[in-house]
């Protein structure tokens, strides 16, 4: 038994199709990269898959579901929100415990957001508000990691760091990519979608980034 | 286009019907002494002047307060249905009308005015944070891990988002209160309202100009003197200050819900058989005659005449503040006359026009008309300032016409038929004044101390306003009007 299965997998949102026939399997210890244009599929088959895991997985969505107007360490705290006792959160909402605090910082530091700990979402950046999501998946501690796109307005170099520190710390790895390099580099086996249909599922060791083109050819 | 065509021949052939007439003999007399009142303001007219500053301040925040303690637990049900219409109620009958209900269980005490504030406003505050937390980006909730406590979902995912525009909202709400409170002064409580009403009637214009020129210096400062972090302190000095002596005694209370308000019929019957039943058949027959149906026709009337007055008023108002149409200067003094138009309750604009053109309907649907148009007048400018407009546009008149109006339009219809509702709920308490709408029929059954009258009365003019509101909201679907939350 996978960790991880679909059978002939058919979803359809008012009409169209966005998966269509697709069976897939999953081992725990993965590294996925989904590849393929945007609408070819990927946040829906993503998002299927965490659905199924939900209870042990952390996922970093694509809208990134901040809260805007509270603090990178509140965001980040969000990720363990059902470990506490309900009025430990709110106490922890009204006044930053210092508890709390020393468990977030060393993750804002691998992912260099540690100096914005205490800065509202909407006074970050693009990039820096990516960072914050996956530093609140990473926060949940748990043995999966989801990501749509997780480093899309990450700067290169910040790129590296963020997957590294994803990689190292969960099991099990899916994330949907649009860069070519990072994708092969970071994942044990990409697998690629085009409308809605399994057209690549190969390991990374066997692939050139250049493979990978002809998905994008339309 | 059509839709206010509609309402404007409506609003004219009604006025037909209406009572507009000056029936003072010369306007201009008093014209010219109210004139010099304003000009020559008179500070130390009364000694209690500061103390009612005070108490009309404190009103204000008890009631505001409580008004927001009551509110948000009703938001959070307020998807019930019954809440909902519970909420719909307590905020169609006016604060005025409360008060004079409060003032026959508690008397002339403290609880009379904060309770007339807190209530309505709490039927307010639930609808307008219910639709803030409808609003309220749900994108966080998929990121949110399961298990967790609703409480600790509505804190961290719901609440931090809302906050901000709960205070805003608030601080709206504030400056209401301080109009409603200074109003509550007119049926006794001790606020500027008292005297400004014995000021008037003795026709002591300067200190009528003080208290006025305190009272816009009080609510223009707002934003500097409240402070979330100074409403606990000013909740503790206003519960200190303000008299809390009174008459009220709990056999009052029961009194009045177990015998004033019932329908006189009913009070005097002996048992509940057919001869008290038609004799209730009569009573209410005799009261919707003689009263309820006038007073219905003549508040619709006003209201429409006023609605159509707000809308003529506004259009010529919001260019004064406007960046697109005036300079620093004239903005300057546009906002200045905005403010004062604002600023004063209508009661009281409708009470200085009512002095200088005597009784009918003509003054309440200035009062209205100035008051309202000031309103919507200050946020259409506002909102034409975050227009871009190109860069070969006309200017002036052609500019208004062609561009600007074209474009605000649906705006503005939008925030009007908001202001809809508000107009009927300000119409119908105006009746106080002598204009025989509603309000008129009510205050005199208490002042005959017939409470029975007056409740039923009262009921009528909230069904009323409640359906006033659900034609503006249906209205509103219809055209596809969206404006904000701000204004209700």
């Amino acid at each position: 038994m996978s960790f991880l299965e679909l059978k002939n997998a058919t979803v359809s949102y008012s009409g169209t199709q966005v998966l269509n026939d697709l069976s897939l399997k999953i081992e725990r210890g993965e590294k996925i990269a989904l590849v393929g244009q945007s609408g070819a599929g990927k946040s829906t088959l993503l998002n299927l898959l965490y659905q199924k895991c939900k209870n042990d997985a952390a996922l970093v969505p694509q809208d990134l579901g901040l809260v805007s107007s509270l603090t990178v360490f509140h965001n980040v705290y969000m990720g363990q929100l059902n470990q506490r006792p309900t009025w430990y959160n709110i106490a922890n909402l009204l006044k930053p415990l210092q508890k709390e605090v020393d468990q977030i910082s060393p993750i804002l530091y691998q992912l260099g957001l540690e100096e914005k700990i205490f800065e509202p979402i909407r006074e970050l950046s693009g990039g820096q508000q990516q960072r914050t999501a996956v530093a609140r998946a990473m926060y949940r501690n748990s043995s999966t990691f989801f990501g749509d796109e997780p480093v899309s307005a990450v700067d290169d170099h910040q790129s590296h760091k963020v997957l590294e520190a994803i990689s190292i710390s969960h099991e099990t790895v899916i994330l949907s990519m649009h860069d070519m390099r990072l994708a092969l580099k970071y994942s044990s086996r990409v697998i690629g979608l085009m409308d809605g249909k399994l057209v690549m599922n190969e390991p990374s060791g066997n692939l050139k980034a250049a493979d990978l083109d002809h998905l994008y050819k339309h | 286009m059509r839709t206010s065509l509609g309402f404007l021949l409506v609003a004219i052939i009604l006025g037909l019907f209406g009572d507009f007439e000056i029936t003072t003999v010369d306007p201009w007399i008093e014209i010219k002494r109210m004139a010099l009142g304003s000009i020559t303001p008179d500070f130390q007219a009364t000694e209690d002047l500061l103390t009612a500053v005070i108490n009309t301040i404190s009103f204000a925040i008890l009631g505001v307060a409580l008004g927001n303690a009551l509110g948000f637990p009703l938001a959070l049900v307020f998807k019930f249905r019954i809440i909902r219409v519970f909420c719909a109620f307590i905020r169609s009958v006016h604060e005025l009308f409360w008060a004079l209900i409060f003032l026959q269980i508690f008397g002339l005490t403290s609880l009379t005015g904060i309770l007339a504030i807190a209530i309505p406003y709490a039927g307010i505050f639930a609808k307008v944070y219910s639709e803030i937390l409808e609003e309220s980006n749900q994108a966080p909730l998929q990121a949110v891990p399961s298990g967790t406590s609703n409480i600790s979902i509505f804190m961290f995912v719901r609440m931090p988002d809302a906050w901000v525009h709960f205070k805003t909202y608030a601080l709206y709400r504030l400056e209401c209160g301080l109009r409603s409170s200074a109003v509550l002064g007119f049926v006794g409580l001790p606020t500027i309202g008292f005297h400004l009403e014995s000021a008037f009637s003795q026709g002591k214009y300067s200190e009528v100009a003080a208290l006025l020129i305190i009272f816009y210096v009080v609510i223009a400062a707002i934003r500097m003197w409240v402070h979330v972090r100074l409403v606990p302190l000013y909740i503790i000095l206003a519960l200190l200050f303000i008299p809390w002596a009174g008459e009220f005694t709990i056999n009052n209370a029961v009194r009045f819900f177990t015998f004033d308000i019932l329908p006189y019929p009913l009070r005097v019957a002996e048992s509940f058989d057919m001869a008290t039943l038609s004799a209730l058949g009569a009573w209410l027959a005799t009261i919707w005659t003689e009263q309820a149906f006038p007073g219905i026709i003549s508040t619709i009337i006003l209201t429409q005449v006023a609605l159509v007055g707000t809308a003529a008023l506004t259009l010529v108002f919001f260019p004064l503040i406007s960046t697109k149409f005036f300079n620093v200067f004239g903005r300057s003094t546009g906002h200045l006359f905005l403010v004062i138009l604002r600023s004063t309750p209508e009661y009281v604009l409708a009470l200085i026009f009512l002095l200088l053109w005597g009784p009918s309907m003509l003054p309440a649907a200035v009062a209205l008309a100035f008051h309202n148009g000031a309103i919507i007048g200050h946020l259409m400018g506002r909102y034409t300032d975050d227009m871009v407009l190109r860069p070969d546009s006309p200017k002036g008149l052609n500019l208004y016409s062609y561009d600007i109006l074209p474009r605000i339009y649906p705006q503005f219809l939008a925030f009007l038929f908001y202001r809809w509702e508000v107009i009927m709920r300000e119409t119908a308490i105006l009746g106080i004044l002598g204009i025989a709408t509603l309000g008129f029929y009510i205050d005199s059954a208490f002042a005959d101390l017939r409470f029975d009258r007056a409740l039923f009365l009262i009921i009528i003019t909230a069904i009323l306003n409640i359906c006033i509101d659900s034609l503006s909201s249906y209205i509103r679907r219809r055209l596809r009007l969206r404006t904000t939350v701000e204004l209700t």
